[in-house]
């Protein structure tokens, strides 16, 4: 059953909820946000587009498997401990440092931002390994 | 040190590659480590001779006062040296015994891995770092008598030598921690000061038969003798360095090193003694009984380790002495011979002394090696063992009580390792030549260097005993008494009673060796006898592990979801409920609700009717929208209190699980009443006792007022230490991020296994169409 209202919503609705993933991944240390939520609006999106389209197209337009997430996610994260050891810290102390980006400006980044991109990861693998698969028994 | 004892473990990991990129040369290359160390360890021979001891000492776990703390001491030393000696002799003989095998790179990473447990356990001050590397050398061994895999005689007995020694290795750290505690320190070099303390405390009996567990185990003394004998599974480089040299001395180094600690009490005595007197005999008796010559060495092993826990047991400074000078000449006799037999084993393809002779002709080297070996077991002039067993000899005459009964078991079962001797060193070279499975020629260099170099080593030590005499026998003799002893190794020691018993030994030795046929015959005989040892205890004791893990598998795992749920639910409910309402936590409430606006009355009252329409619901679709509802609603709540996190956080969960239960339907059969009133009545009460109590709990919760809240330090701390004002996410990702690294590892091994549910199920499924 495909219905032609959701299909053309979600060609527009999935790259702003990508966005909006995005975003709330980003100001989630200083605001309402952080890796676990936007990793589940992303996870969301393509989920719409799977129930929207099918799994193969869902699949298809995440690129990766959902499992490279998880260890890519686990990996970022993990590395990102180990970051603050190279700055001759305890595992895991948060490490921060400002830097200054052409077009932006100057802006203040840190290590935790590098875990929550792994936990984001995360979530996105776990979320859509479970649905996609679930999905694509029928 | 730390990079001399760690060495082995690094390498480990290279060992694969390098037997990967040359596989022919890989044993000669590998061996350059262990050869090293040994002459690292050669270096503090002439110090450690002089009575010195080098402490090294490295902050491990310094809260828990945990320091990995090396010591070399002649005993330490003296173990060292065979470990890493024998180990580069080991190495190289693998190369050629392995030559060929599919796995022979992991061959040298495990063996390599178990001599760098083996140098932590002998050179350990720390007795935690000990147990640690005692654990570790049970591990690396495992992987060594199993190495043949795929053979399920190996795989069982690797399990069985795991388990036997696993078992003793708990008993043991159960008897080092009362050990640590009663003594006040976790170093072996303090706690000897500390041993009339230790000694006099109403634990002192526990200690003992905790660490005397762990070392019988190891040193596989009687009753735990049986898995020695079933590790033969193992590769014969394997057996040498293991079962003769190394691991299983390491339970009689373990009494050594705690002789000074727990030793010189009556209870030693008698436990000590007793058991290596039983195994002493019971293992040369068992040995000249048996025909694979493997097992024969094993259980000749098992005497011998067992003469050496007797001699620990009597505690004298004679004694202690006798014990290193026979301990060093067994490891280099009995290592060459379960190389030798390797050999003819791996040449002319049968080890059954019954079906070998002759094999002088075509493995002159191996025949060369094999006559020193066997001379010294014998305990013949001019060889290492002659010395050894002489020690042994007047040490016995010289005991302080019932020397005569001591003296004459030792002569019995040196009269049975003559025996053995001539099984292993001459019937399979000497006589006629007798037909073989392969038709056997010399071994190549790297299966002969290693007999070759032990035997020239006992003949050499022999010739010349005061090369090892002060700097590693005495030594090593003093660190077992606790003080300074001095003692005399010599060929020639005059007319005395032992050189006398000496020629009874070799006499009835050479009897008995006549009759060893007949011996064998009543062997073959008693085997339904020995089916009764102490091996049938272990099987069934396993069998017995198992059958009550089926059954309580079948018990507990009903396979069902719904039982699952329903116990979690209902031991929950028992168990905080019964906490609650004993440890008096229940009061009233005092919070009041005259702030409670009518909106917030109106959403509980939307939430609670949604839980009641999802019950009540004829249809799932229905059920699932209003668990929905429910959930929203929550998350409303959450956001009325300010709580922006947790209700996005909520919003998005009930989504996805609204998806995730509309996904699900597909597989689900048609949606009908299946249960009966009765166990629908019962779930009801369950889940309203579930909810009463959580209502409960919560309303106790808020109404307890701490000291200082939590919150506090994050709301101050969140901007200024973790740069980051939304302390939700702070909290997540810095404060308690290893808390978080954890979940989402969780996290994923759920994700992948329910993966693996779905996909296993679709795989069964296609398989049966």
């Amino acid at each position: 059953m495909t219905s032609i209202i959701l299909c053309t919503a979600t060609r527009y609705l999935m790259p702003l909820m990508l966005l909006f993933s995005v975003f709330l991944l980003l100001r989630g240390h200083n605001e309402p946000g952080g890796g676990f939520i936007a990793g589940l609006v992303a996870a969301g999106a393509f989920a719409l587009y799977a129930i929207a389209f099918n799994v193969a197209e869902a699949r298809r337009a995440l690129k990766l498997d959902p499992r490279t997430f998880i260890g890519l996610g686990l990996l970022i994260s993990a590395s990102s401990g180990v970051l603050s050891l190279l700055g001759g810290a305890p595992f895991m102390t948060g490490q921060w440092g400002d830097f200054y980006v052409p077009l932006l400006g100057h802006i203040h980044l840190g290590t935790p931002l590098v875990f929550d991109v792994g936990v984001y990861s995360v979530v996105i693998g776990v979320t859509l390994t479970i649905i996609l698969a679930l999905g694509e028994e029928e | 040190m730390l990079t001399a004892v760690l060495s082995g473990f690094v390498a480990a990991v290279f060992a694969p590659l390098i037997h990967r990129a040359a596989p022919k040369k890989a044993g000669w290359v590998i061996a350059l480590l262990p050869l090293a160390l040994f002459v690292y360890f050669l270096s503090f021979l002439s110090r450690v001779g002089g009575g010195e001891v080098v402490p090294f000492a490295y902050e491990w776990v310094p809260r828990l006062g945990v320091r990995l703390s090396f010591l070399v001491d002649g005993l330490g030393l003296l173990f060292a040296l065979i470990i890493s000696g024998i180990g580069a002799l080991v190495v190289i003989y693998g190369g050629g015994y392995l030559a060929g095998h599919r796995e022979q790179g992991y061959f040298f990473a495990y063996v390599l891995a178990f001599m760098a447990s083996m140098l932590g356990v002998v050179l350990s001050d720390n007795i935690i770092a000990l147990f640690i590397f005692w654990e570790l050398t049970s591990l690396s061994s495992y992987f060594l008598i199993g190495f043949y895999h795929e053979r399920q005689a190996s795989r069982s007995a690797a399990l069985q030598a795991l388990l036997v020694t696993g078992l003793g290795g708990l008993a043991m750290l159960a008897g080092l921690i009362l050990l640590g505690r009663v003594g006040g320190s976790w170093e072996v070099s303090s706690l000897v000061g500390q041993s009339r303390a230790v000694g006099s405390s109403a634990l002192y009996p526990a200690i003992l038969v905790l660490i005397l567990l762990g070392a019988f185990t190891k040193s596989a003394q009687f009753p735990f003798h049986f898995w020695l004998p079933n590790a033969m599974e193992a590769p014969a480089p394997v057996s040498a360095y293991l079962h003769s040299a190394t691991m299983v001395k390491a339970g009689v180094y373990l009494l050594a090193r705690m002789s000074p600690v727990l030793g010189g009490t009556h209870l030693w005595l008698i436990l000590v003694t007793g058991f290596g007197a039983v195994t002493m005999l019971g293992g040369a008796m068992l040995a000249v009984l048996g025909s694979d010559l493997k097992r024969v060495l094993a259980y000749s092993t098992i005497s011998a380790l067992g003469m050496l826990v007797f001699l620990l047991g009597l505690g004298t400074d004679w004694a202690a002495g006798a014990a290193m000078a026979f301990l060093l000449g067994h490891a280099l006799y009995k290592g060459a011979f379960f190389l030798i037999i390797g050999s003819v084993d791996h040449e002319s393809g049968t080890r059954d002394v019954t079906r070998l002779g002759g094999l002088r002709k075509a493995m002159p080297l191996t025949a060369l090696a094999a006559i020193p070996a066997g001379l010294s077991m014998a305990g013949l002039p001019p060889l290492f063992g002659f010395i050894g067993k002489e020690q042994v000899y007047e040490s016995l005459l010289h005991a302080p009580g019932a020397a005569g009964v001591l003296t004459a078991a030792a002569v019995l079962a040196s009269m049975l390792f003559v025996v053995v001797a001539g099984l292993c060193a001459v019937r399979p070279f000497w006589g006629g030549e007798v037909e073989t499975p392969k038709r056997a020629h010399e071994a190549p260099p790297s299966m002969w260097l290693g007999p070759v170099v032990l035997g020239a080593l006992s003949l050499l030590f022999g010739l010349l005993p005061g090369l090892v005499g002060k700097s590693l026998i005495a030594s090593s003799a003093s660190a077992i008494a606790g003080r300074p002893i001095v003692l005399k190794l010599a060929l020639w020691h005059g007319l005395s009673p032992a050189l006398g018993l000496s020629a009874v030994t070799l006499a009835g030795g050479l009897g008995l060796l006549a009759a060893a046929g007949g011996l064998r015959r009543i062997g073959s005989r008693l085997q339904g006898v020995f089916r009764y040892g102490p091996e049938r205890g272990y099987q069934l004791v396993l069998d017995g592990t198992n059958a009550f893990a089926r059954l309580q598998t079948r018990l507990l795992q009903s396979g069902y979801l719904r039982y699952y749920l329903l116990m979690i639910v209902a031991i929950t409910i028992w168990s905080c409920g019964y906490t609650l309402f004993t440890r008096g936590g229940l009061h009233s409430p005092s919070a009041g609700y005259d702030d409670l606006r009518f909106y917030e009355f109106g959403l509980g009252v939307l939430i609670l009717l949604a839980a009641l329409a999802a019950v009540r619901s004829r249809s799932r679709l229905g059920a699932i929208a209003s668990l929905g509802v429910v959930g929203y609603g929550v998350a409303l709540v959450y956001i009325l209190y300010g709580a922006s996190d947790l209700a996005m956080t909520q919003f998005l969960v009930e989504t996805l699980t609204v998806i995730l239960f509309v996904l699900v339907f597909y597989h689900l059969p048609r949606f009908r009443k299946q249960s009966r009133s009765l166990s629908r009545l019962r779930d009801a009460i369950i889940a309203l006792a579930f909810g009463g109590l959580m209502t409960l709990l919560v309303l106790m919760a808020v109404t307890i007022q701490f000291e200082h809240p939590i919150s506090e330090y994050y709301t101050a701390n969140s901007a200024v230490q973790a740069q980051g004002r939304n302390i939700v996410n702070v909290i997540l990702v810095d404060f308690r991020g290893f808390d978080t690294m954890g979940e989402i590892t969780v996290l994923s091994v759920a994700g992948i296994g329910v993966f693996a549910l779905l996909k296993l199920r679709l795989a069964g499924k296609e398989s049966k169409e």
